[in-house]
């Protein structure tokens, strides 16, 4: 694999299905008792967080210490950025503690693409602005796999504010190259105005839903809405949340994802959110094993 | 050029002599378990237990090791580490475990082997078995039972071919 992981571009399908393999013995590994490995021992990782996150930062903190790394976290509250220090500089600061690895999330698109070519680090992108979150696409994927299996001929429906998402971007270039459909299904407005080559759009839900093996609700990102992409959450609830009776036209064995955090009520409706369809907390544990995964095969031999 | 040193007759007659070395040794086959490092290992190891089983007519239960994670030399190794499966489906806390591997060579793999295994449980005893010895230590680790020793230059490759792995048993020794 190459040095680092910017975007799911950087990986071939068959690195993409080694990663989903090697993050199954991992899940294993999180089985023990013992949930730990020396596998990366001595290594230096740092967090570089310019943008609030719980889960995402978590999980990769706890995949660190699973593979028995130091870690370091930085976030943007907390550090000199705040007193006016330069991305650059700090990036260069952060590669002279020494770092073998950089796990970052920034609002900039492009900003994980910048610091790999600064560091001699191996990057890992834990979401770049509306760019790409691979990580998130990976766990997904895994997490598709155990419930359905195959990919081949599979229908995702990625349901929301695709506009603004980095999720849907990783993902609809993850699923594809593993050989699903994809389709998008939102109000006109958040969905891009150009769609890849192959990507069905929907603005109406039930249409959009029709014979989906996978639903996947994204998160209503009030941070990034400047303006009046709809004109209230509780309509777009009407329209565009993913609720039980809206389900029945997908498949009978057919499951609800979303990366988190959610809003209930808005995207989705609690009773499926704690429903026996919705893979929400499987996604978080799988989301520590494929990290694990990435960290350990990332950089190779050759990088 | 490649040289043949043990045939399929060889590895079973060494696999049957190590299986009453190990009955012997431990007076019987209780609180025994066998533990084999993928791949090689783990297909002699299931070999060895079926043997004991027509010596003693006892089951003692086997599993298979990947030390992948456990190794020193992660990044010089291969481009894309593939993993395989541990599959250990019993305690091996206070069993005596003899660990089974192929060859024997500079002691690292045995070294993960033994730390992976701790992370496991806490085993009575290990014990370790290989079908070659090549020598080159660079640990402090010995075999208790060992198939065949074959002196060695450091530059030479010893291959082991395996039925499991839908080849003819066999051993050969690669001189460059």
């Amino acid at each position: 694999m190459k040095k680092d992981l910017v975007s799911i571009k950087d990986l071939t399908a068959d690195e993409i299905r080694h990663i989903l393999v090697t993050a199954s013995t991992f899940k294993d590994v999180l089985k023990r008792d013992i949930k730990k490995v020396p596998t990366l021992r001595g290594k230096t990782m740092v967090n570089l967080f310019f943008e609030p996150s719980t889960r995402t930062r978590t999980s990769f903190e706890l995949a660190q210490k699973r593979l028995s790394a130091d870690v370091l976290n930085f976030s943007v509250t907390t550090s000199s950025v705040v007193k006016g220090e330069s991305l650059y500089d700090t990036l260069r600061t952060i590669q002279s503690y020494g770092a073998d690895y950089i796990v970052i999330r920034h609002p900039c698109s492009g900003t994980p693409h910048l610091l790999s070519k600064i560091v001699r680090a191996s990057v890992i992108n834990a979401g770049d602005g509306i760019n790409e979150h691979p990580t998130q696409a990976l766990l997904d994927a895994f997490t598709i796999q155990e419930k359905l299996g195959e990919f081949k001929g599979l229908e995702v429906a990625i349901v929301g504010d695709i506009l603004h998402s980095r999720v849907a971007r990783s993902n609809t270039l993850c699923l594809r190259a593993l050989g699903a459909n994809v389709r998008y299904v939102g109000p006109p407005t958040l969905i891009p105005t150009y769609l890849p080559k192959g990507i069905r759009a929907f603005y109406n839900l039930q249409e959009g839903l029709r014979g989906v093996d996978v639903v996947m609700a994204l998160r209503v990102q009030k941070e990034r809405m400047d303006r009046g992409f709809f004109p209230s959450e509780r309509e777009y609830f009407k329209l565009y949340g993913i609720a039980e009776e809206r389900l029945q036209m997908a498949a009978p064995n057919a499951v609800v994802m979303h990366p988190g955090p959610m809003n209930r009520g808005i995207e989705i409706s609690s009773e499926v959110a704690d429903s026996e369809r919705a893979v929400i907390l499987e996604q978080v544990t799988n989301g520590i094993a494929v990290r694990m995964a990435v960290l350990y095969l990332v950089g190779g031999a050759d990088a | 050029m490649t040289k043949e040193l043990l045939n399929k007759k060889d590895i079973d007659r060494i696999l049957s002599r190590i299986a009453h070395e190990v009955i012997e040794k431990n007076k019987g086959t209780e609180g025994l378990c066998v533990v084999g490092i993928q791949r090689g290992g783990a297909h002699l190891a299931k070999r060895l237990v079926s043997k004991i089983r027509t010596i003693e007519g006892t089951n003692i239960p086997v599993g298979s090791l990947d030390i992948s994670l456990y190794r020193d030399d992660l990044k010089t190794h291969r481009p894309l580490p593939v993993l395989r499966k541990t599959d250990i489906p019993f305690d091996i806390t206070d069993k005596r475990v003899i660990l089974v591997d192929d060859v024997l060579f500079t002691g690292r793999s045995i070294r993960s082997a033994m730390d992976a295994l701790m992370d496991l449980g806490r085993p009575a005893q290990i014990q370790l078995a290989v079908l070659v010895d090549r020598g080159h230590r660079e640990l402090p680790i010995r075999a208790d039972y060992v198939g065949k020793n074959i002196p060695t230059a450091r530059n030479e490759n010893i291959e082991v071919l395996l039925e499991e792995e839908g080849k003819e048993d066999g051993v050969f020794i690669e001189s460059p």
